[in-house]
């Protein structure tokens, strides 16, 4: 398989062509050859995992185009790191696709829908495959186009149309950033390849604080890419998308492309000076987890809920990675792709029955619908980290390297673990505990179908539940192959420190303590939330405003730039129009002048041709 | 002062004062008839430089031909009233100017130049000399000018001829 | 011997002269006797060249009466047009032949 990797981002892509061209004419409206393509494209890369895993590596790269006597290659990379990105990506994206097709039933653009489904998935293979910087640029902005095609697919609703504009915007910034820090690195290295530029800073054609720079500028683009602060405002907005686009594109694969990022351009990050590119990523991160979890404490819109939860736990992955903890900032990926995603799917089963969006109306549907709410409960289990699931292992292997390397993350991380688990607690007990509170099949924000609202929600149908299942088992299982994972995703000279036992004993109870006071809010109403409302006024306007960061962008940005804008196009038209104008004007006066010498009569002309002679003749004996 | 210039000097008035007459005048009668004065004062300054046949034909041509023509037409169109009309239109002054500097500029060019000399004499009796030439070496020139003569002959006419 | 200058200065003067008449006079017979007056100029120009420049042989003369010729040649066909145009216009005054200006 290894030799072939490349036909890996072609079978999602022929499944595009194909669903964007012949769509309602195909068997199953599209979903079949779509599922057809992206389960292909996971088998090989399990393939491709079992294959490297034996230790296959490879490196497919072909001579594209020859600048100035140089060489430019581009290729495809085949290294544990890839292929279990590809793995993770094929597996989840086609659970998520099977999903699918009992989700969006009934919607007039269903076939299209798989299409750009199999385009981001190609977009994604082709990403996570790529060897060179030209490569994972092309694969990013195609993500990015299939992220506003996702997201605006119900583009109607003018909410889900300027989402998607303002996802393009805000990534785009990163990817300007990102654009940068690579044309840095080409210029000083002369190559695009990843082993070129890696060596080229190992031979000394760049480093210091320019190599700092470069990284940090590359680490932009992942900023953007994967919602972190100061570009994180787009994540929570894209929630406008159905449902499996949320699991797929903005909690599993793209946003994660930021940390796969991160890892694949590690030297970049390790040399340079004191580690100062590597403190900026950590920092992000960490900040970033605290500061996204509290925003969602105050969430009613269970997928915005999410949202910020992706966002904290993306900053949790660039926790690891900035603590020299390589592996287990990528097993943090892996594991959240799995439990991110079936919550996710979860939640739009849950929207599905009870056709809102909004936790307030839901409550008591732990009954109505067993198999989401136990898969869900796991998924939740996980991303709180309580052992024995997945995302204890992964969670705790980064507050671990946190403590060792520097104290203030670790407390970040902590504090981020207590606020994760209370509001996954408040999310669950609102959902699912209880009674159920809807009734009447009111339009709500983001609700899809309606056919079951109104009094009495019923589980899913088999081809959602199924899945959710599979990725339970995954969310739940996962965390045990940590070791195995370490010893085959490393990068060599950074390693793991040694386990401890009291920091893990503290996470655990960090956790537990969190879903205590959840349930004490919500649940047991020993302290009511309209209480806590009362006396904590300013806080909980400053988070139910997000801190205000939209604001600022929107005044700083929209205003400001619209006056740049309107200064601009006046000067368009007044200056250069009025500069051509003028040309014209002048044109047009001047002929008027000019035709008063064409006056008909010979004596005139006669004059002139001697007159012309004089001035000749007195001009050339002057010189 | 050899007689020569002297007979050089007279010409050139009477040839200037009566070109004046013929440019200035009101009266296009008396411009016509200045016109024969300036044409001997011509005549004279060829036989000065030894070219009698030229002289001859110039007498015979300009001041008696031409001149004629000039006064029929006059008097067939409205010149033969008399009347004092505005001669002069309304680039006069400039074109004075003008001609002035052609005129200053071309003394200016010709007395800064040296002219060369060429070798051999003019042959003492010009008409023979003429003749050779017009019936050898410029043969073609001879021949040119007699068809443009009967050329403009039979186009004066057609031009004038009274319309039926 | 008068030097040649002279005579070529003569020339000048008659053939401003004639350009003058012809640049100013509003009578087409007046502007027809300037145009007579410049070739008579240049017939001077090229008897006096003869004369001192060239005297092997009559070249000068020569050219000097084709010259003559086609002077006459000229003034007879000009003269026609000026009667053709008295006759349909009732006027030999060139500024006032305007038929064919805009």
């Amino acid at each position: 398989m290894t030799p072939y990797a490349w036909l890996i981002p072609l079978l999602p892509l022929l499944a595009f062509v194909l669903v964007i061209w012949r769509g309602d004419r195909l068997p199953g409206r599209g979903a079949t050859i779509s599922i057809a393509g992206i389960a292909l494209a996971g088998l090989c890369g399990l393939a491709l995992l079992g294959e490297t895993a034996a230790g296959r590596r490879a490196d497919l790269t072909y001579q594209w185009v020859v600048l100035g006597g140089r060489p430019l290659t581009v290729g495809f990379v085949v290294d544990p790191l890839s292929a279990v990105m590809t793995a993770m990506v094929g597996v989840v994206a086609s659970l998520i696709t099977i999903y699918s097709v009992g989700y969006m039933e009934g919607d007039p653009r269903f076939s299209r829908f798989f299409a750009y489904l199999s385009l981001f998935q190609f977009s994604m293979l082709f990403l996570v495959l790529a060897d060179n910087f030209l490569f994972i640029y092309a694969g990013w902005e195609l993500v990015g186009l299939c992220s506003y095609l996702l997201i605006g697919f119900w583009f109607e609703r003018p909410a889900a149309a300027r989402a998607a504009l303002k996802a393009f915007v805000t990534t785009r910034v990163g990817d300007f950033s990102m654009m940068i820090g690579i044309l840095i690195l080409f210029l000083h290295t002369g190559t695009l390849s990843f082993t070129g530029v890696f060596h080229g800073i190992a031979a000394g054609r760049i480093g210091g604080p320019l190599l700092t720079l470069a990284a940090v500028l590359v680490f932009g683009g992942a900023v953007g890419k994967s919602a972190q602060i100061p570009l994180h405002v787009w994540l929570p907005d894209a929630m406008e998308g159905p449902t499996p686009v949320s699991a797929l594109i903005h909690a599993a694969t793209m946003v994660a492309a930021g940390v796969y990022l991160v890892a694949r351009t590690y030297p970049l990050f390790l040399q340079s000076p004191g580690h100062q590119a590597l403190t900026v990523v950590a920092y992000i991160g960490g900040i970033t987890a605290l500061f996204a979890a509290t925003m969602g404490v105050v969430e009613n819109d269970i997928k915005r809920v999410l949202a910020y939860s992706t966002v904290s736990q993306l900053g949790y992955m660039f926790l690891g990675l900035g603590v020299l903890s390589y592996s287990a900032g990528m097993f943090h990926l892996i594991t959240h792709a799995f439990f991110k995603a079936l919550l996710f799917l979860g939640a739009g089963s849950v929207i599905h029955a009870v056709a809102t969006n909004n936790m307030k109306e839901m409550g008591g549907l732990a009954r109505a619908m067993p198999v989401t709410f136990w898969t869900f409960l796991v998924a939740t289990l996980a991303l709180t980290g309580i052992p024995p699931f997945s995302g204890f292992f992964s969670k705790d292997a980064i507050l671990l390297a946190a403590y060792a390397h520097d104290k203030t993350l670790w407390l970040l991380g902590a504090a981020g673990a207590f606020v994760t688990a209370f509001y996954m607690g408040r999310l669950t007990w609102y959902t699912f505990a209880g009674s159920y509170r809807g009734g009447s099949p009111a339009a709500s924000q983001g609700a899809h179908g309606g056919a079951h609202g109104g009094g009495h929600p019923h589980e899913s149908p088999r081809v959602m539940t199924v899945p959710l299942v599979i990725l339970a088992a995954g969310a739940a299982g996962l965390g045990f192959l940590e070791s195995p994972f370490d010893r085959y995703v490393r990068f060599p000279g950074v390693e793991a420190p040694a386990s401890s036992a009291p920091l893990l004993v503290v996470s655990v109870l960090v956790a537990l303590a969190g879903w205590a006071a959840a349930g004490a809010i919500y649940y047991w109403r020993i302290l009511p939330s309209a209480v806590l409302r009362r006396y904590l006024r300013a806080p909980y306007t400053l988070l139910v405003h997000k801190y205000y960061v939209d604001d600022l962008y929107g005044w700083v940005f929209l205003r400001a730039g619209g006056l740049v804008v309107l200064l601009a196009g006046a000067f368009d038209r007044y200056v250069v129009d009025g500069i051509v104008n003028a040309v014209g004007w002048l044109t047009g006066r001047l002929g008027w002048a000019l035709r008063f010498l064409q006056t008909g009569r010979e004596e005139n002309y006669l004059l002139l041709i001697f007159l012309g002679l004089v001035v000749i003749v007195v001009v050339r004996l002057v010189r | 002062m050899t007689g020569e210039a002297i007979a050089f000097y007279a010409l050139a008035a009477v040839i200037l004062v009566s070109g004046l007459v013929v440019v200035s005048s009101p009266n296009i009668v008396h411009s016509a008839v200045a016109l024969v004065p300036a044409f001997l004062g011509i005549t004279g300054i060829y036989i000065l430089l030894g070219a009698e046949f030229v002289a001859g034909i110039q007498v015979l041509i300009y001041a008696g031909a031409i001149t004629v023509l000039l006064l029929f037409v006059i008097m067939l169109t409205e010149g033969g009233t008399g009347l004092r009309l505005q001669q002069r239109n309304e680039q006069g002054p400039v074109g004075a100017s003008v001609a002035v500097a052609i005129a200053v500029l071309l003394i200016a060019g010709v007395t800064h130049t040296t002219w060369g000399r060429g070798a051999g004499t003019l042959p003492a009796y010009t008409p023979g000399a003429i003749g050779q030439s017009f019936l050898g070496t410029n043969l073609l020139a001879f021949e040119g000018t007699s068809i443009v003569l009967l050329v403009s002959l039979i186009g004066a006419v057609i031009i004038a001829r009274k319309e039926e | 011997m008068v030097p040649l200058a002279d005579y070529l200065v003569l020339s000048a003067v008659v053939f401003a002269l004639g350009l003058y008449a012809v640049l100013t006079r509003r009578n087409g017979v007046a502007i027809l006797m300037g145009i007579e007056l410049m070739l008579n100029a240049a017939n001077i120009n090229l008897v006096a060249f003869n004369k001192y420049a060239a005297p092997g042989a009559v070249q000068g003369q020569i050219f000097a009466l084709i010259v003559i010729t086609l002077a006459a040649c000229e003034a007879a066909v000009g003269l026609a047009l000026v009667l053709a145009a008295y006759r349909s216009l009732e006027t030999i005054h060139v500024d006032e032949i305007n038929v064919m200006r805009w």
